[in-house]
């Protein structure tokens, strides 16, 4: 019997703003900040605060939904999601239930079609460790988990609330995955698309964005729906993917045996490369939902929208298509430039200063320049070295200026002085040369002086030109157009 | 009795209340005592009726996305029962 | 102690100091607290020296001054106040200190309003006696053996004993009304929304309304004014014009009823409406006929009346216990011994959960966060919250059909005059079955106004109340000013002054 798995994904995403989702809190890295020092009485749950809605938080989360093609609720409703942990300062956390932002959008992983069902605003809760006897701290995030570990003697928990009330946005799509490849495939889509949107950096090991895939399997072929696991805690890429094949296969095998897959939460454990369970003694699921009285109905007009759809830059998978349509990039050279917005962004830049052939520039942004930037740690973005510039340089190649090995040193000269490759040029004198006279006389030169590897030649050791090659090169101080060398010396040695 | 045993447990659990015996037993009379009355909305029809939304009006009273600095740990801390590392500190989470 | 508008016209002639004002407010306190037990916590200190700030800000400030500055407030302890405890009558906060001040209370602040002190409450407003405060019951200045009324009964107490001119109360179910009607003072409760919650400690969200307590319709209409208006901070108020346009002083009294009409506001062409559905068997005999007097007062002075119905009154008890303790069971989760308040140690972090609230919450508020969370609960949403918001409209409604015909709506504000303590033992519903006059008004979310209308043959104030359309609290202090013009209950003391 074949089994397909069935995996639907919901996507928390922290936004940015400058302040939190219900108070004026600045949103700080709850990472590397110290802790307690972005809270006031009402994102610590103080006794009659009230929250009031950031704007920029509904622009930043209209957006995303537009973006994913979803239709906007022109009025949503908040509602209060009642549980008990120590990171939720009010006991209970406010989210949207019935009415969310938005419903039905779509996105497409190559030619698959994913769903989104609905993308809805919330508050994020604050951070709690886990300090044990001997005084190692863990992250204690579960609430669900954390009432059935067995902690070691001794010990206690802190908590941060620097976190508590950053405005999240959850994304949630039908079960339409059906495999772990495509499961990564949207997760990378979307940290692309809130990079484009400038929501957030969209790095799993920060905790900006996390993944939750809800995976089933079932016969192939049939219909129904079997029972779904959830799965928390895969912080990276990597162990989204490797979490989600591990899954399935587990429920397969499981099944295969004869047994039946629970449903419950499931933890990914990296240094194991396996799950284990998280199911819970308690029922913690009755969240007793019901409208947040203290919030009117979020209400948005046709003009907002209208200035939202405007605002959008070009979505990633628009500039995908465009990429691969226009340039004639494959899918590699295409995701690759664009899911770093800077880095297809200059690549079009350099372009458009006439920088001459697309798989030129595409050489040379994505080899030479980028290996500058990455032992340098200036990014595209930085501004070091101005596609004006680049581009300029790769005009220098084309014309013949300059040979391929002096264009390198140019580049890296230009990306450490800031000088322009026409300056470089000139003051090191590096124009290359590709006079046919002066070159018919170098490598006239260098025949008669390696006559032995001449000989070789002529006796039929064709390698040798390439050291002759280099030969002539070095006389000419590198300076000489390699492809008249490479024709003059082809010339002579076929005499 | 509308309530059972049980259910008063459960809804005590749900709220993370912990009653004596005597407490169960009494609150389990005077709530349902309590649903008895309440009972008597079944009798209207509400079946056109939407849910009374909100009181506030239909505006939907955002406020501007502006930072301003937090009360500061110190301050927030007073209040804390115990605290350690600029953080509020509490028993373990796990059981 | 003088009324507020009494005390201003003192100040403005310059024939009383704030500190002196302040200081004899203090003196009250410490002569009749002891009897009464109307405040939980009182800073004379901070509050003689503000007195003193608002004698030199009246000498030296160009005319006008601010028509509040320098007169001394109680605030009701479920109200923060940064700089004093709030315990809103409840272990779960004892020593609480919160770090922020209520807006209402800011604006009354920068108004030059003294805060003297908090006062006495049903534990987190829950309750129509003041006897669930856990620091002990408000004794009734009238009969010190009779409860005040509630939840605002510490501050209905302090004004009714001549303690402070004014002060605040909240008002969800009828904790404003209430109270006034059993102390024989005037209280507000204002349209859902007219005053920020922001710093009221919540109980039931969609239903608290902060509001005044004074000696006239006069003096809270002062109050009133520079509490009310839109608050960043709260989502749910709204700014709607308030303009007083009546005479506010008041006319010398020499104990003498004045029938002189010239002076008196004429009520021509209001049109107040008695709905049938407070009139019922079980009124107190007294009670209902001091209120039909009043009524012919207001007929006298040239309002028209019309009976009227609210076909839906009698379910709003029901609704209401259903939605303010769902409400409240979320608004009262955030007390688990993390961030404030003592805490119950325990094992584990549940422990400490289940320990703290179930040690520290009294019983009536647990009873209602576990009715609340019973009727939010899987399987039971529909036919319990969900219903009651149906009906919650129907009652809306009704209140909306009537407005339509009419201005104002007259009725009594309790069944009974002030009870005694003890009377109703562990009976909860009988202790709810108090507010069946006043709970309409906060589901509907209109505004209600409570004044003194007679005393019963037991000497006790007997109360009525006038119910307008939504942000039309003018029309109210309108009729209550024309009734108090021609009539002095307001202004009896009880003897205990």
């Amino acid at each position: 019997m074949n089994y397909e798995p069935v995996i639907g994904l919901e996507v928390h995403i922290e936004m940015l703003t400058k302040s939190k989702m219900f108070c004026s809190c600045p949103v700080v890295d709850s990472v590397s900040a110290e802790p307690n020092s972005a809270v006031c009485p009402i994102c610590a749950g103080h006794p009659g605060t009230l929250p009031v809605l950031n704007e920029t938080v509904v622009d930043f989360a209209l957006r995303v939904a537009t973006a994913l093609g979803c239709r906007i609720n022109p009025v949503s409703i908040f509602a209060r999601k009642n549980y008990f942990y120590p990171d939720l300062p009010k006991g209970y956390q406010i989210s949207q239930y019935e009415e969310p932002l938005a419903v039905e959008g779509q996105i497409f992983i190559g030619e698959k079609l994913i769903r989104i069902r609905r993308v809805h605003l919330e508050e994020d809760t604050g951070k709690l460790t886990h300090v044990d006897g001997r005084g190692t701290a863990e992250s204690a995030e579960n609430p669900v988990e954390s009432q059935n570990r067995r902690a070691p003697t001794g010990g206690y928990s802190l908590v941060d609330l620097n976190r508590a009330g950053v405005p999240l946005l959850e994304i949630v799509t039908e079960p339409d995955f059906h495999s772990a490849e495509d499961v990564r495939a949207y997760a990378e889509l979307l940290r692309a698309l809130v990079r484009y949107l400038g929501v957030n950096s969209g790095d799993l090991e920060k905790g900006v964005m996390r993944v939750e895939p809800n995976i089933s399997v079932r016969p192939v072929g049939t219909e129904t729906l079997g029972t779904k696991v959830e799965i928390k805690n895969l912080n990276s890429f990597r162990a989204l993917e490797r979490g989600v094949a591990y899954e399935i296969s587990r429920q397969i095998q499981l099944i295969e045996a004869g047994g039946a897959v629970a449903q419950e939460t499931v933890g990914w454990d990296e240094a194991k490369q396996s799950t284990y369970s998280q199911r819970s003694k308690e029922d913690a699921h009755d969240y007793r939902y019901f409208p947040e009285p203290d919030l009117p109905p979020l209400v948005v007009s046709e003009s907002w929208m209208n200035r939202v759809r405007a605002s959008l830059p070009e979505l990633p998978w628009e500039r995908y298509k465009r990429f691969r349509a226009d340039y004639g990039l494959n899918h590699g050279e295409a995701w690759g430039l664009v899911s770093e917005k800077a880095a297809g962004e200059y690549f079009q830049s350099v372009l458009g200063a006439g920088g001459g052939a697309v798989r030129t520039v595409y050489a040379w942004v994505t080899g030479e320049l980028f290996s500058l930037m990455n032992t340098s740690g200036y990014g595209f973005e930085s501004g070091k070295l101005p596609p004006q510039e680049m581009a300029a340089l790769l005009k220098l190649l084309a014309d013949g200026k300059i040979n391929q090995n002096t264009a390198k040193n140019v580049l890296a000269e230009m990306f450490a002085s800031g000088a322009s490759a026409e300056s470089i040029v000139a003051a090191r004198g590096l124009a290359q040369v590709s006079d046919a006279g002066f070159i018919a006389q170098i490598v006239a030169e260098t025949l008669r002086e390696n006559p032995h590897e001449l000989e070789s030649y002529r006796a039929g050791k064709v390698t040798v030109a390439n050291f002759l090659f280099g030969q002539v090169m070095k006389k000419a101080a590198g300076k000489a157009n390699p492809q008249v060398v490479r024709a003059e010396l082809e010339r002579r040695l076929k005499e | 009795m509308p309530l059972t045993l049980q259910e008063v447990e459960h809804i005590a659990k749900l709220a993370r209340l912990e009653l004596t015996d005597e407490e169960k037993t009494r609150y389990r009379e005077q709530l349902s005592a309590i649903l008895d009355h309440v009972a008597q909305l079944q009798k209207l029809d509400t079946s056109s009726v939407p849910p009374l939304a909100g009181m506030s009006g239909s505006e939907s009273h955002l406020r501007p996305d502006l930072a301003r600095p937090g009360l500061g740990a110190a301050e927030l801390l007073k209040n804390a029962p115990a605290q350690a590392d600029a953080q509020f500190k509490i028993p373990p989470v796990f059981e | 102690m003088e009324t507020l508008t009494e005390a201003q016209k003192l100040l403005q002639r310059g024939e009383i100091s704030s500190r002196e004002l302040t200081q004899q407010a203090l003196n009250q306190i410490s002569a009749l607290d002891g009897k009464l037990h109307a405040f939980l916590h009182v800073d004379g200190d901070s509050a003689l020296e503000q007195a003193d700030a608002a004698d030199q800000k009246r000498k030296s400030a160009p005319e006008p001054v601010s028509p509040l500055l320098g007169i001394p407030l109680a605030v009701k302890d479920v109200i923060v106040v940064e700089g004093m405890p709030c315990t809103c009558g409840s272990r779960i906060l004892q020593g609480y200190r919160p770090p922020f001040t209520a807006t209402a209370v800011k604006r009354l602040q920068a108004a030059g309003m003294i805060v003297l002190g908090k006062t006495n409450t049903d534990e987190f407003a829950m309750g129509s006696s003041t006897e669930n405060s856990a620091y002990g019951v408000t004794h009734n200045p009238w009969d010190l053996t009779r409860v005040p009324g509630g939840s605002s009964g510490g501050s209905a107490a302090a004004v009714a004993a001549g303690l402070v001119p004014a002060a605040l109360g909240t008002d969800t179910g009828g904790s404003i009304r209430q109270p006034a009607s059993f102390c024989g003072v005037t209280g507000l409760k204002p349209t859902y929304g007219r005053v920020s919650r922001y710093g009221l400690v919540a109980y039931g969200s969609s239903l608290d309304c902060p509001g005044p307590f004074g000696r006239s319709a006069a003096d809270v209409a002062a109050v009133f004014s520079a509490m009310q208006g839109r608050d960043p901070l709260d989502a749910t108020s709204q700014d709607v014009p308030f303009a007083m346009n009546f005479p506010l002083a008041h006319r010398e009294r020499a104990g003498v009823r004045e029938k002189d009409v010239e002076t008196a506001t004429t009520l021509q062409g209001v049109k107040i409406g008695i709905p049938k559905e407070y009139f019922i068997s079980g009124i107190q005999p007294e009670v209902e006929e001091k209120v039909r007097t009043a009524i012919l007062s207001l007929k006298e002075l040239g309002a028209e009346i019309h009976e009227v119905s609210l076909p839906h009154t009698e379910y709003a008890l029901p609704v209401y216990y259903l939605l303010a303790p769902a409400e409240a069971s979320a608004n009262l989760a955030r007390f688990d011994g993390v961030r404030y308040g003592p805490r119950v140690e325990g094992d584990s972090m549940w422990d400490v959960f289940y320990k703290t609230r179930g040690e520290k919450f009294g019983d009536e508020v647990t009873r209602r966060i576990m009715l609340g969370t019973y009727a939010l609960s899987a399987g039971y949403y529909d036919a319990f919250y969900g219903q009651a918001q149906k009906v919650r409209t129907l009652i809306k409604r009704d209140f909306e059909q009537v407005f339509a015909k009419v201005d104002a709506i007259a009725c009594p504000v309790a069944p009974t005059a002030a009870f005694k303590i003890g009377a109703h033992g562990d009976d909860p519903l009988a202790m709810y079955l108090e507010d069946v006059f006043t709970l309409p008004a906060n589901l509907a979310g209109v505004p209600g106004l409570a004044f003194p209308v007679g005393f019963d043959q037991a000497g006790l104030p007997v109360g009525m109340q006038l119910m307008g359309r939504h942000f039309d609290e003018a029309a109210l202090f309108r009729l209550a000013h024309a009734y108090q013009q021609v009539t002095d209950w307001h202004l009896a003391k009880p003897g205990i002054s």
